[in-house]
């Protein structure tokens, strides 16, 4: 995909006024909290019609500095300025006044409402219902997001109902539209398309700000990236003229060193086998599970990727035994042993582990000390209580014993969980469940929102896990780490599992057609087809 | 413009200054209503704070009325940790003292020293019994216990009503509705000569110590508190959800009953329509002003004692309705859950917030 658009930005490059004024400067913009100057003295420019990405990791500041320009949050100090003139944004209404739109990573979308009356929602000035459906097909066809206006939201998919989000920005004819990390939810033809979409905008004079960590998708997208380091400035550059290792290196302030992926027989012995599993959600909007089947060998790291919300948390709670399966405990072997009715801990005692993918308040409880959170899961297979008493000393040991083998960066093993950073935090719970050496592992999105350093860290655990046998499965939407790091792929989608694949022999396209469903495919297709026609 | 805004975290400070605060907010109230009553407001907080404790008589009947709201405050303390909301109590400490009171007057004329161990006990099986109502109930049916185990609260208080007019009622009474006085062997030994101060009082402290003992040391006091923080990680560490259920309203019921049993094998001496001023209800202050800890509702009960006694003294002194012990008990509560708000939001002099969550 790279190549292709590559050409494209340049094709729209000569298109761009040189010395254009800038649509929005920030000078010096800086924003403090308790603890921490999350902005510090940050100014960039962009021009009209240009595609801008914010490059950061987590915690770079890429948040608190959007909800500064969309109003959300008030700067300390420092000016912005649009069309040159120093303006002050007081409120989200005030910046869509101007002419900002954004579409947040989370989608503010009431479920049970249609599309056209979640739309009408965010109209203030739109009372007429059939002129609004009107103008949400004429916006939609134009721009290549189809959407049907009268469909319930709770039946959209997550890439649908960003389209929501979009065109619900693009009706207000925005000339700056804000987007963070909108991809993370897309398939990569989704994506792709609506890279399309972005650049059709571009070509109209809209601004965009883009908000990402994917370098490959900013090189091929953008022509100016300000990048951020711990609330700083760090470097201004054109990502086309960059390497994404070097942008990446400029991100994380440290050179990266690659994960190593090397020897560890995979054996024939199936640790983990799940055959026809069924469950229905407990959730309203939850996905059923529908007959999935896989198994995975001593070790073997097996993917399954997937767009959020098609069922991985459903999978992983009947994994872990959260929801349990009384009724066929066979779906589900440990080692050849039926474990469908059995909850976690016995599942723990058998020798496997789980770490879920929400740290705070599911892998770990915040207001507790980190010896108390190692406690949680280790109790029994690290022998830390006798008779019903908490063995204080041991746990203790163990703890600090997961802070020191994990470099996990805290005041000690008193520290509150919630008092650790993100990638901390997921350092630690990873580091206590490998400590246990378990047979088996399964795994909820990694390294979700967790630094490159902390990343590479828990990836490289992963795969030595994998080489002293244990079975580890791998539930994530990050595509490139699936990549990374697993010996064999499953793509979840709908409730579905669809068959192994091993990693060499299957391409990113073919697995993003996976994780679009293939009968949800047809239809998408069918209909984007008239709208593109 | 005044704004709150979250901290973010749990402030440990303010969650120990909020009781201290809740308390001076509530001598403040006190001097604007004994003002308002025409009582001189000096005179009146210390006749009602301070004069019950010159007294040696009068600290040994703290320590009497301290004795159940300890006891029951411990166990409900304990359970509210996990989120599980026993109102009951009030009818477990009935249940205590019907089941103790029968058995004492069922062996009216024995003096086994057996008897008083067995009249505890059934005191203690008699709340648990009535704990163990709701528990069913709600890891069953899921019915609310507020709902269940404050209803069931006046089962309990009117099967006394019923049993000490009807078939309990002292033969010798003169048809007054009181049942016959317990035997010596059922009644509790008296601790400090010339006082009514029993053997509760020393279970209570017991109850204490046992209490930290679960809440700091036991596995299943660890699992009581993951439950009521974060109930999504007990159900992924595989904590058994019922079994806290049961365990807390077991627990809760049965040290409720053994406050019930120790108040009528203790204090009273036999069984009368109306054995408890609320204990049970008062209890759940207790708890919540000593932070649901052992150690903080062992200090919550001494002070919400003192406001009985306190009181009684005033409507004897100055003539103060009998009504104000209540009146100060929820002016309290009220002020507590006010104040406890801070440990979550800060407060915020300003213009009105921008922040919106995203």
């Amino acid at each position: 995909m790279t190549q292709q658009s590559d050409e494209m930005a340049e094709k729209q490059d000569g298109g761009e006024v040189p010395d254009a004024a800038p649509l929005l400067a920030l000078d010096r913009i800086t924003k403090a909290f308790p603890g921490i100057v999350a902005n510090d003295s940050i100014s960039f420019q962009i021009k009209p019609g240009e595609i801008h990405a914010l490059l950061g990791e987590n915690g770079a500041g890429k948040s608190t500095l959007v909800k500064i320009i969309y109003g959300v949050l008030g700067a300390d100090s420092g000016t912005l300025s649009w069309n040159g003139a120093p303006t002050a944004i007081p409120g989200p209404a005030a910046a869509r006044d101007l002419g900002i739109g954004m579409v947040f990573q989370h989608f503010s979308l009431f479920e049970a409402m249609t599309v056209l009356e979640n739309i009408g929602l965010a109209m203030n000035d739109q009372r007429d219902m059939t002129a609004l459906k009107q103008r949400v097909i004429e916006v939609s066809t134009s721009y290549g997001l189809p959407l049907d206006p009268d469909r319930h939201v709770h039946s959209l998919s997550v890439g649908e109902r960003q389209r929501i989000e979009i065109v619900r920005c693009l009706l207000q004819n925005p000339k700056l539209l804000i987007l963070d990390e909108p991809t993370s939810v897309l398939t990569p033809q989704e994506a792709e398309k609506l890279f399309e979409t972005l650049r059709q905008l571009s070509d109209e004079g809209c601004a965009i700000l883009y908000i990402s960590h994917k370098l490959d998708e900013v090189k091929a997208l953008c022509e100016a990236a300000t990048i951020l380091r711990g609330g700083k400035v760090v470097a201004t550059c054109d990502p086309r003229q960059e390497t994404a290792q070097g942008m990446a290196e400029l991100m994380i302030g440290q050179k990266l060193t690659p994960t190593r992926r090397d020897g560890g027989e995979v054996s024939r012995t199936d640790r983990i086998m799940v055959s026809r599993l069924s469950i229905a959600s407990e959730d309203q909007f939850g996905i059923d599970l529908r007959e999935i089947s896989f198994k995975v060998r001593r070790g073997e790291i097996l993917g399954v990727a997937g767009v959020a919300g098609n069922g991985q948390t459903e999978l992983m709670s009947a994994l872990s035994g959260e929801i349990q399966n009384r009724r066929q405990p066979d779906s589900i072997r440990f080692d050849g042993l039926s474990v469908g009715s059995l909850n976690p801990a016995e599942r723990r005692a058998l020798g496997a582990n789980f770490v879920p993918e929400e740290r705070n308040g599911h892998a770990a409880v915040k207001d507790m000390s980190l010896s108390d959170n190692a406690f949680l899961t280790a109790a029994t297979r690290m022998k830390l209580m006798a008779n019903g008493m908490m063995r204080h000393g041991e746990i203790r040991s163990f703890a600090d014993k997961v802070i020191s083998a994990f470099d996990v960066r805290t005041t000690g093993a008193e520290a509150a969980a919630g008092s650790l950073s993100g990638g901390n935090l997921q350092k630690y719970i990873v580091g206590r469940e490998i400590l246990q050496e378990p047979g088996i592992l399964i795994i909820s999105q990694p390294t979700w929102g967790v630094d490159a350093g902390a990343a590479a860290t828990i990836r490289q655990a992963l795969m030595d896990l994998a080489r002293r046998g244990c079975a580890v499965l791998v539930i994530s939407q990050d595509l490139d780490e699936i990549f990374e790091i697993c010996d064999r792929i499953v793509v979840i989608s709908e409730g579905m599992v669809s068959e192994p694949r091993d990693i060499e022999a299957i391409t990113v396209e073919e697995v993003g057609l996976l994780m679009g469903g293939l009968h949800d495919l047809a239809d998408t297709v069918g209909s984007e087809g008239r709208a593109n026609g | 413009m005044v704004r709150l805004e979250s901290r973010g975290d749990v402030s440990r400070a303010w969650s120990l200054l909020s009781p201290v605060v809740a308390i001076v907010l509530t001598l403040i109230s006190g001097v604007v209503i004994f003002s308002a009553m025409g009582k001189d407001p000096g005179l009146a907080l210390y006749t009602y704070f301070v004069q019950p404790l010159t007294t040696a008589f009068g600290v040994t009947e703290l320590l009497v009325k301290a004795t159940p709201l300890v006891l029951i405050g411990i166990g409900l303390s304990i359970g509210f940790r996990a989120n599980v909301w026993n109102i009951g109590a009030e009818g477990q400490f009935t249940i205590g003292a019907i089941v103790g009171g029968g058995i004492a007057i069922a062996f009216h004329d024995s003096d086994n020293f057996l008897l008083l161990p067995v009249v505890m006990i059934g005191g203690i099986l008699g709340g648990m019994a009535w704990g163990a109502v709701p528990a069913f109930l709600k890891t069953r049916f899921n019915a609310n216990e507020i709902l269940t185990s404050l209803m069931l609260t006046y089962v309990a208080v009117l099967l006394l009503s019923y049993l000490v007019h009807g078939p309990w009622r002292d033969p010798d009474g003169y048809n007054f509705p009181e049942s016959r006085l317990f035997p010596a062997a059922a009644m509790m030994p008296v601790l400090w000569e010339d006082s009514r101060l029993h053997l509760g009082a020393a279970l209570a402290v017991l109850a204490v110590v046992g209490g930290w003992v679960i809440l700091s040391r036991a596995v299943i006091g660890f699992q009581l508190r993951v439950v009521g923080q974060a109930p999504a990680a007990a159900k992924h560490a595989g904590f058994s959800q019922n079994k806290l259920i049961w365990f807390s309203l077991l627990l809760g019921g049965g040290l409720a009953g053994l406050a019930g049993v120790a108040e009528v094998a203790g204090t009273i001496g036999q069984l009368l329509p109306s054995i408890s001023p609320g204990y049970g209800f008062t209890a759940i202050i207790v708890a919540f002003l000593g932070r649901l800890h052992p150690v903080g509702v062992l200090l919550a009960g001494l002070i919400m004692a003192l406001s009985y006694i306190g009181g009684e003294v005033a409507q004897i002194e100055i003539g103060l309705p009998a009504a104000v012990t209540g009146l100060f008990q929820g002016i309290l509560l009220f002020f507590l859950l006010g104040c406890d708000v801070l440990t979550h939001y800060r407060i915020r002099f300003g213009a009105p917030g921008r922040a919106r969550g995203s």
